[in-house]
C-alpha cells in the first residue's frame, strides 16, 4: 500500500480504463467476507434493540445516520439506560477515536474522488477500511466508484441486517433473556483478537483495571466517565515508557505491508491501526 | 424505551461524533498529526476494549443470586473458543446461546 501503488491506481483512474459493469463485480465479490459478518452483526443489534422496546425504524434509522457498528451495541445500552447527551458523546468519541486514523491512512487516495468523498468518508467503517486500503485493482476497475460501491453495498448488508434482526425480534417470541450477551461476547471477541496481535499488553489491562476500580467506587450509574478520564490519565502517565514499543510495532506493520494486505475483515481493523500509523508517518515527510 | 424525543437527540448526537471523527482528518490533519493524536490512536483502542468489556458486565453482583458463575462461564467459554477456532461469528453466536441457556435453564 505505498506511493507507487496508489500512482498507479491514480494512472488507471483518470485515463477512465475502468468499466461500470466489472467495477460493481468486482466491489460486490470483495465485499462478501463483509457482507456475512455485517448480516450477523447487524442481526444482532437489531435483535438487541428490539428487546430493548425500538422497533425496526429505529434500527434502520440508527444504521442509516451512524453506519458504525461496536458503536451501535454500545448506542443500544445508552438508549436504554437514558443515558445524558454529554456521556453519550464522550462514549463516542472513545469508541470511535480509532476511525481517526481510518481518514489520516485514506487521505490521498480519497483526494480525487469527487462527488463520491463526502459518503466515502462517512462509510468507513472497520471493515471497509480493510478493503479499500488494500491496493491491487485490475486494469478494468474504476478506481473511485469501486470505492463508492464497496461502501454503499457494506452500508446496505448492515441495514439489511439490522431491520432483519429488529423484525425477527418482534416476530419470534422466544425468551430472549440473556441475549444482552451478545454485546459482552462481541467486545470480548475483539479483546482477545487485539490481545494476540500485540505484544504490548498494558493498555488494555489498564482499561479492564481502572474501569473496574471505578465501578467499585463510583457504582453502576456513573462509573464510565471516571474510567474514560482514568485511563486517558493512564495513557499520558505510560507514555514514555510505551512508545519504544509502539516503534517497534510499527516497524513490524511495516515489514509486513509487504506481503498482500488481503487481510480477513475481522482482523483488518487492528492491522489497519498499526500499518496506518506508519502511512501517516510517511504522509507527514513527503509534506 | 426512553421518550422518543430524547432518544432521536441521543441517536443524533452519536451520529454527529461518529461522523465528526470519521471526517476530522480530512478537515484539519492532512498537515501532519500531533504527536500525542498519533499515541492515543494507537493505545486507546486496546484500553477501550478493555472498559468495554468491564462496562457490559456492569451490572454483576458476586454477592447476588448467581455470584456472577454464569457471566464468567460465558466470558471464558467465549474467549476460550476465539482463542482456538477465530471465527468471530461463531465466537459470539455459541457464547451467548451458551449464556442464555445457562441463564434460563440452568441458574
Amino acid at each position: 500500500m505505498g506511493k507507487n501503488n496508489s500512482v498507479k491506481s491514480n494512472g488507471a483512474a483518470a485515463s477512465g480504463s475502468g468499466n461500470l459493469r466489472s467495477t460493481v463485480r468486482y466491489a460486490f465479490v470483495a465485499s462478501l467476507p463483509v457482507m456475512a459478518g455485517y448480516l450477523v452483526l447487524g442481526t444482532g443489534f437489531g435483535v438487541l434493540l428490539q428487546a430493548k422496546g425500538y422497533n425496526w425504524l429505529w434500527a434502520a434509522l440508527m444504521s442509516v445516520t451512524i453506519f458504525a457498528g461496536s458503536m451501535q451495541y454500545v448506542a443500544v445500552d445508552l438508549l436504554s439506560g437514558g443515558a445524558t447527551l454529554i456521556a453519550a458523546a464522550l462514549m463516542t468519541v472513545l469508541v470511535n477515536i480509532r476511525h481517526l486514523f481510518y481518514g489520516l491512512t485514506m487521505l490521498e487516495k480519497y483526494s480525487d474522488t469527487g462527488w463520491r468523498k463526502p459518503y466515502l468518508i462517512f462509510a468507513l467503517t472497520d471493515e471497509t477500511f480493510s478493503l479499500v486500503c488494500s491496493p491491487e485493482l485490475p486494469e478494468n476497475v474504476d478506481r473511485k466508484n469501486y470505492y463508492f460501491f464497496l461502501s454503499l453495498m457494506n452500508q446496505c448488508y448492515w441495514i439489511t441486517g439490522s431491520i432483519l434482526g429488529a423484525a425477527a425480534g418482534a416476530a419470534l417470541s422466544f425468551n430472549s433473556a440473556g441475549i444482552d450477551f451478545a454485546m459482552t461476547a462481541l467486545f470480548v471477541v475483539i479483546f482477545v483478537e487485539q490481545w494476540e496481535k500485540t505484544k504490548q499488553h498494558l493498555p488494555a489491562v489498564a482499561g479492564v483495571v481502572i474501569t473496574v476500580v471505578c465501578r467499585l467506587l463510583f457504582g453502576t450509574e456513573s462509573f464510565l466517565i471516571p474510567s474514560m478520564i482514568g485511563i486517558l490519565a493512564a495513557m499520558f502517565l505510560f507514555q514514555g515508557k510505551l512508545n519504544p514499543v509502539n516503534e517497534a510495532v510499527a516497524a513490524d506493520a511495516h515489514a509486513q505491508e509487504t506481503r498482500s494486505p488481503d487481510d480477513t475483515w475481522r482482523s483488518g481493523h487492528e492491522a489497519g491501526n498499526s500499518g496506518d500509523k506508519n502511512e501517516t508517518g510517511k504522509g507527514g515527510n513527503e509534506r | 424505551m426512553i421518550e422518543p424525543v430524547h432518544s432521536l437527540l441521543l441517536i443524533a448526537v452519536i451520529a454527529g461524533v461518529t461522523a465528526l471523527i470519521r471526517f476530522l482528518p480530512f478537515l484539519v490533519f492532512h498537515k501532519g498529526t500531533p504527536k500525542t493524536v498519533l499515541y492515543l490512536g494507537e493505545v486507546l483502542p486496546y484500553a477501550i476494549m478493555g472498559m468495554l468489556v468491564v462496562y457490559c458486565l456492569k451490572d454483576i453482583s458476586i454477592t447476588g443470586s448467581t455470584h456472577a458463575i454464569p457471566e464468567a462461564l460465558a466470558v471464558t467459554a467465549t474467549a476460550l473458543l476465539h482463542k482456538w477456532k477465530h471465527n468471530t461469528l461463531l465466537s459470539i453466536l455459541a457464547g451467548t446461546v451458551f449464556y442464555m441457556v445457562l441463564v434460563q435453564l440452568v441458574f
